[in-house]
């Protein structure tokens, strides 16, 4: 294939017009573990896998859904460690902006500034894309709100989405089960049944990990029992 | 000075070299966006440049955010951007007012240096601040109509601006 002689450096254009190494990136976004993100009428719900490499592991310790903001959350699909480095970055500018504005920053505001980080690693000699799509879910004026950001940098407002593996078939679950005004009750329910369509194993409260923002704008990630209630509802 | 739903903006016209007056038309009262003004006494230049660079960030901020910035978050920024030279300041000091949500009126002072002053009724500045701060006092009502809200601030001014060698020259009040 004439692209592989371009894609030793991330700054040069292949023939085609691609920058091979940032579809790399998305391959390795592709083979994460699953995360999806839904938008109801009152509010956002994000939600991913949480599978350990072994029963070993501390799961309270793993903590793959955090907040950016008080009323801004964020969950991933790809490498975990340049997640923490963008999680830092974005609250770093969420913290500039307020000190500046004494107002919390718009979702839409935050997520531009964090695709304009992800963008300038793309650009840069000597650095590699991060290997991480995020889904930011917030609730300001605009009322609630959700951006994929991917490795190139371009952002997205979705009103449900998927990323990682299985994500074709976790997207064709959620056109079928999307409604516009659904309530985020229903939302959640709907993300844990798209969570469980591509689950291979059982699912359980220790194994998937639910972030949500309500009309009272406050992020909260669900602890194992709210989880675990949920669950039972769905079954 | 604030009003029911309304606020006045006022300023003298004089710019003077301390007894010599140069020009009796400065411009000291600036507009940010239509609910928005910010008055800015002191030094000239530093009145000028600091005017210049607030509705640049201003516009940048009704580019990127698609709306106008509300009375209280710019006062936040022109703290923040006088703070920025505090070991080498602007001389001037600001007296903003605006219209924030649901036409509420907003006021609010500062020092050179950034710190800020929020208040109900008035806010004063300039070399007739003290004389400024008596006429308010007395002259001011709360919940005044636009057509009271003139003639109060027009009489205070001027009686303060008479007391004082430095200000003067005409008036400029300006009712939102």
């Amino acid at each position: 294939m004439g692209d592989s002689q371009y894609s030793f450096s991330l700054t040069t254009f292949s023939p085609s017009g691609k920058l091979v190494q940032i579809e790399h990136a998305l391959t390795a976004v592709g083979s994460g573990q699953t995360s999806l993100g839904i938008k109801a009428a009152n509010g956002v719900v994000i939600a991913t896998e949480k599978k350990l490499p072994s029963i070993l592991v501390d799961e309270t310790s793993v903590q793959k859904i955090q907040a950016l903001t008080p009323n801004i959350g964020v969950v991933y699909s790809g490498m975990g460690p340049d997640f923490r480095v963008l999680v830092r970055k974005s609250r770093k500018q969420a913290q500039q902006y307020f000190r500046l504005y004494k107002e919390h920053i718009p979702v839409t505001q935050l997520v531009r500034e964090t695709a304009a980080v992800m963008q300038e690693f793309t650009q840069s000699g000597g650095v590699r894309p991060f290997g991480v799509s995020l889904l930011i879910a917030g609730y300001d004026d605009n009322g609630p709100q959700l951006y994929q950001v991917d490795p190139s940098g371009s952002y997205f407002s979705w009103k449900a989405s998927a990323m990682g593996k299985n994500v074709s078939n976790a997207k064709t679950f959620l056109e079928k089960r999307y409604t516009e005004d659904m309530e985020l009750d229903d939302a959640i329910h709907t993300a844990i049944l798209t969570l469980k369509e591509g689950y291979e194993g059982q699912i359980s409260s220790n194994n998937i990990e639910i972030g949500i923002i309500r009309p009272d704008r406050e992020f909260k990630v669900l602890s194992p029992s709210e989880i675990k209630d949920f669950l039972e509802e769905v079954e | 000075m604030v009003g029911k739903n309304c606020f006045a903006i006022a300023s003298d016209r004089r710019l003077g070299v301390q007894l010599q007056t140069i020009a009796t038309d400065f411009q000291r009262v600036f507009k940010i966006h239509d609910k928005l003004y910010i008055g800015l006494s002191g030094l000239g230049t530093d009145a000028q440049t600091l005017y210049q660079r607030l509705v640049f960030r201003h516009k940048l901020y009704q580019l990127r955010e698609e709306r106008d910035m509300k009375p209280e978050t710019f006062a936040s920024l022109v703290s923040a951007i006088l703070y920025e030279k505090r070991f080498g300041p602007y001389f001037c000091q600001p007296v903003i007012a605006g219209l924030g949500e649901d036409n509420k009126p907003f006021i609010c002072t500062m020092d050179c240096i950034g710190a800020k002053e929020l208040a109900k009724d008035f806010v004063v500045s300039g070399t007739a601040s003290e004389s400024l701060y008596g006429a308010c006092e007395s002259m001011y009502k709360p919940n005044m109509e636009p057509e009271e809200l003139f003639e109060t601030v027009s009489q205070a001014l001027m009686s303060s601006v008479d007391r004082d060698c430095l200000s003067g020259w005409g008036g400029y009040v300006l009712i939102v």
